[in-house]
């Protein structure tokens, strides 16, 4: 883990594999939105990012006691508080 | 909703997030009871058993896998409206059996507060309770009872522990309990109820899953976990191929001895040449994918319970998406290799409509196994044994060419495909990354006994009528010209000569009777009606009539040749002799027929026409509707017509 803890929004697709965040969001205009909600990744959420695919592309993460597997362009529709 | 008093089975829907283990109790319920289908207009699957339970007949629904009510696939739209009861023949459950993973209940409570909010009788079953406990996790039962309001029963639906219990509260859902105060309908605040829920019940969340954090540190490692894909996925269809195919030759053979003991059994004419080549053949036809979908399915079950299949997704979906396909199409497309009929069921696992509609109609243009024998004989006549660049033999390339030439095309037709008619976003691609867990056997067997039983009777029963059709085309008229001429030579040969010398002859006869036949048949006809479509393409009539033969089943094509050629249709020693007499035909004029270009245009029309019934019907039956059978079969054709064209136009400029 960092020490010095980038409390910065970004999205889910730009958490570095092993990192941490709590979902701030979802963003609306993306139409994979109603399903990041219904995944549980709803606000106040925390999310870790696990690992990226071999080839960068998707992610794996954790939640609410489970793994969940994305692209990383319908990741981009999460607004994540990174936390550690 | 629910009168006790109504007649007719109780209906009891089940309901659950994908992986949840709903068609593990499914099956713990009903064995092998399950009744597989389609709902009307859609492809989504739909399962439904009979089962007694304590003297009530009731129906169990097996409602597809989703995460939402909310309709966002097909699959979701099916579940909100069947339980709305707006599916023609469908009656809504009376009571619904929701299923959820204790250790993901976290995500799905709110999945579960949404049902239970609808009013109708509902009890929710618990599953993976010893995997929670093994990680740590303490959820409390009664407390989840009381603030959901409903029966909650835990069941480890693969050890039958709980059944007994879930099966005593099944035939009475007037009884259960139902919740003073409703799940909030909007969805925030029932997001925010269950949460609030979770505090309550959850009194120690599960920790990782130790054994699958270790072991996916190994499997989705970026270099091992790249090896180990390539190693499982070539195993995978060696083992298809290798295992399947001394069944294959048994279930030939069996048809073989069968309709001789057939022939020997009835008299000489129409009845035993419609039983033998027509009846026997036909179900031969359909008997003989069994294997390959019995070994693949079992594999790909076994490898999916074990929880590698979405390993493997994640690690291919990159490759897969530059084609604006998925990871999971990946194994369907494989499977295609050995035969499409199995890789088109096996995109049952794409979860996304117009993904899985692209990887069915791209899936016949893996060069399947049965085209194997059609290559060997047309490289065998007219590629020479030399070596490329000294070691490489030119015949492995031009086999190798045939394999990319598939695959080439499939990328294109891919790409246009989803640029045209399956328009839309590139699917959101959705995968849980289930722990690693110990497979039951008894699970996989049902799922693939599932499979080969809608395969013989949906898809089974097109095939067997098509082969039926085919053999009636090239059995009729029969030519009473021709067989007085041949009755009148084999008196002739009869009189002149005798012993070995005489049955040589006459089998020899028998084989120009059988080609002379042919050629007057309505088959025949056609082939000759269609010559001047074919010739472009270098062919003859007699080879458009072979490939007209060989569209119900493309490996038809090589004895259909044997017969045309007076050369009867069996063994290894009529190979050789057709590669001696494709060699030699002639065309009217003296010069040959078939040059190389024409092998070459003919192995370019087998590599990417659909010939065979059998994949004609799967997609008819995957997609339900004949719309895109027939799509496919068309693109399919025009587009091997088109290619076999150009190669012999290209070739003969060339030459």
């Amino acid at each position: 883990m960092k020490t010095n803890v980038d409390f910065k929004k970004c999205t889910l697709a730009e958490l570095p594999p092993g990192s941490e965040g709590v979902v701030c969001a979802v963003d609306d205009s993306f139409p994979i939105a109603s399903r990041m909600l219904d995944l549980g990744l709803r606000p106040e959420t925390t999310v870790r990012v696990v690992r990226r695919a071999p080839l960068g592309d998707p992610i794996e993460l954790e939640l609410r006691g489970y793994r969940l597997c994305l692209r990383r362009c319908d990741a981009g529709s999460v607004i994540v508080r990174r936390t550690a | 909703m629910s009168e006790a008093a109504a007649p007719g089975p109780l209906r009891l829907g089940l309901l659950g997030n994908p992986n949840s283990g709903k068609t593990t109790l499914f099956n713990a319920l009903t064995g092998l009871r399950a009744r597989v289908g389609n709902y009307p207009g859609v492809t989504v699957e739909r399962r439904e058993a009979d089962i007694d339970l304590d003297g009530r007949r009731a129906v169990v629904i097996d409602l597809p896998g989703t995460y939402s009510l909310e309709p966002l696939s097909e699959d979701e739209a099916i579940v909100s409206r069947v339980l709305a009861g707006d599916v023609a023949e469908v009656p809504p459950p009376d009571a619904l059996v929701v299923v959820a993973d204790a250790c993901s209940l976290e995500r799905s409570l709110a999945f579960v507060g949404d049902i239970v909010r609808r009013g109708l009788p509902t009890c929710l079953v618990l599953t993976m309770l010893d995997e929670l406990h093994a990680r740590g996790g303490r959820l409390d039962r009664e407390r989840l009872e009381a603030a959901l309001g409903i029966p909650v029963i835990e069941v480890i639906g693969h050890r039958g522990i709980g059944i007994d219990r879930l099966r005593a509260l099944l035939p009475a859902p007037e009884t259960w309990s139902t919740p003073p105060l409703p799940p909030p309908a909007e969805r925030d605040e029932r997001a925010r109820w269950a949460d609030s829920v979770l505090s309550h019940v959850l009194s120690t969340r599960p920790g990782r899953h130790r054994l699958t954090d270790a072991i996916d540190r190994v499997v989705l490692h970026p270099m091992l976990g790249v090896a180990l894909f390539v190693v499982v996925m070539t195993c995978f269809f060696q083992l298809i191929f290798a295992w399947a195919s001394p069944l294959m030759d048994a279930i030939d053979g069996g048809v073989a001895v069968l309709g001789e003991a057939a022939r020997a059994g009835l008299p000489p004419g129409l009845l035993a040449d419609f039983v033998v080549d027509g009846v026997i053949a036909g179900v031969g036809s359909v008997v003989i994918f069994l294997p390959q979908i019995v070994l693949l399915f079992a594999l790909l079950h076994l490898l999916e319970d074990v929880g590698y299949m979405a390993r493997a997704a994640f690690v291919v979906d990159r490759v897969m998406g530059w084609v604006g396909l998925e990871g999971r199409a990946f194994v369907a497309l494989l499977s295609s290799y050995a035969c499409a009929v199995p890789g088109i069921m096996a995109t049952r696992t794409i979860s996304d409509r117009r993904d899985r509609l692209l990887t069915i109609l791209v899936a016949p243009l893996m060069s399947c196994s049965a085209r194997l024998p059609v290559y060997a004989i047309l490289i065998a006549a007219f590629v020479p044994p030399a070596l490329v660049l000294g070691f490489v033999p030119l015949r492995g390339v031009v086999l190798g060419l045939l394999y990319l030439l598939g695959i080439v095309v499939a990328v294109i037709a891919a790409i246009v495909i989803r640029k045209t008619l399956v328009r839309g976003p590139t699917a959101d691609f959705v995968m849980e990354l289930p722990p690693y867990r110990v497979p039951s056997l008894r699970n996989v067997g049902l799922r693939v006994y599932d499979r080969s039983k809608d395969f013989a009777w949906k898809a089974g029963t097109i095939i067997f009528a098509m082969s039926i059709v085919v053999w009636a085309l090239g059995y009729f008229p029969r030519s009473s010209e021709v067989l007085d001429r041949y009755e009148s030579k084999r008196e002739e040969l009869a009189a002149n000569l005798e012993g070995d010398e005489l049955e040589e002859a006459r089998s020899r006869l028998d084989n120009e009777e059988r080609g002379a036949l042919l050629r007057a048949s309505a088959l025949g006809r056609m082939g000759r009606a269609i010559e001047p479509v074919v010739r472009p393409l270098g062919w003859d009539w007699r080879i458009g009539m072979a490939v007209l033969a060989a569209f119900p089943a493309r490996e038809v094509v090589v004895s259909t040749l044997g017969i045309v050629y007076d050369l009867g249709e069996e063994g290894a020693e009529q190979e050789e002799r057709l590669v001696t007499r494709i060699r030699n035909t002639k065309w009217p004029d003296g010069s040959r027929i078939f040059t190389v270009p024409v092998a070459l245009s003919l192995m370019v029309f087998f590599a990417l026409c659909c010939q065979c019934g059998a994949t004609v019907a799967t997609i008819r039956r995957e997609t339900n509707s004949w719309r895109w059978a027939i799509f496919a079969f068309t693109y399919l054709t025009v587009l091997a017509y088109v290619a076999a064209l150009l190669t012999y136009q290209v070739g003969t400029a060339l030459a």
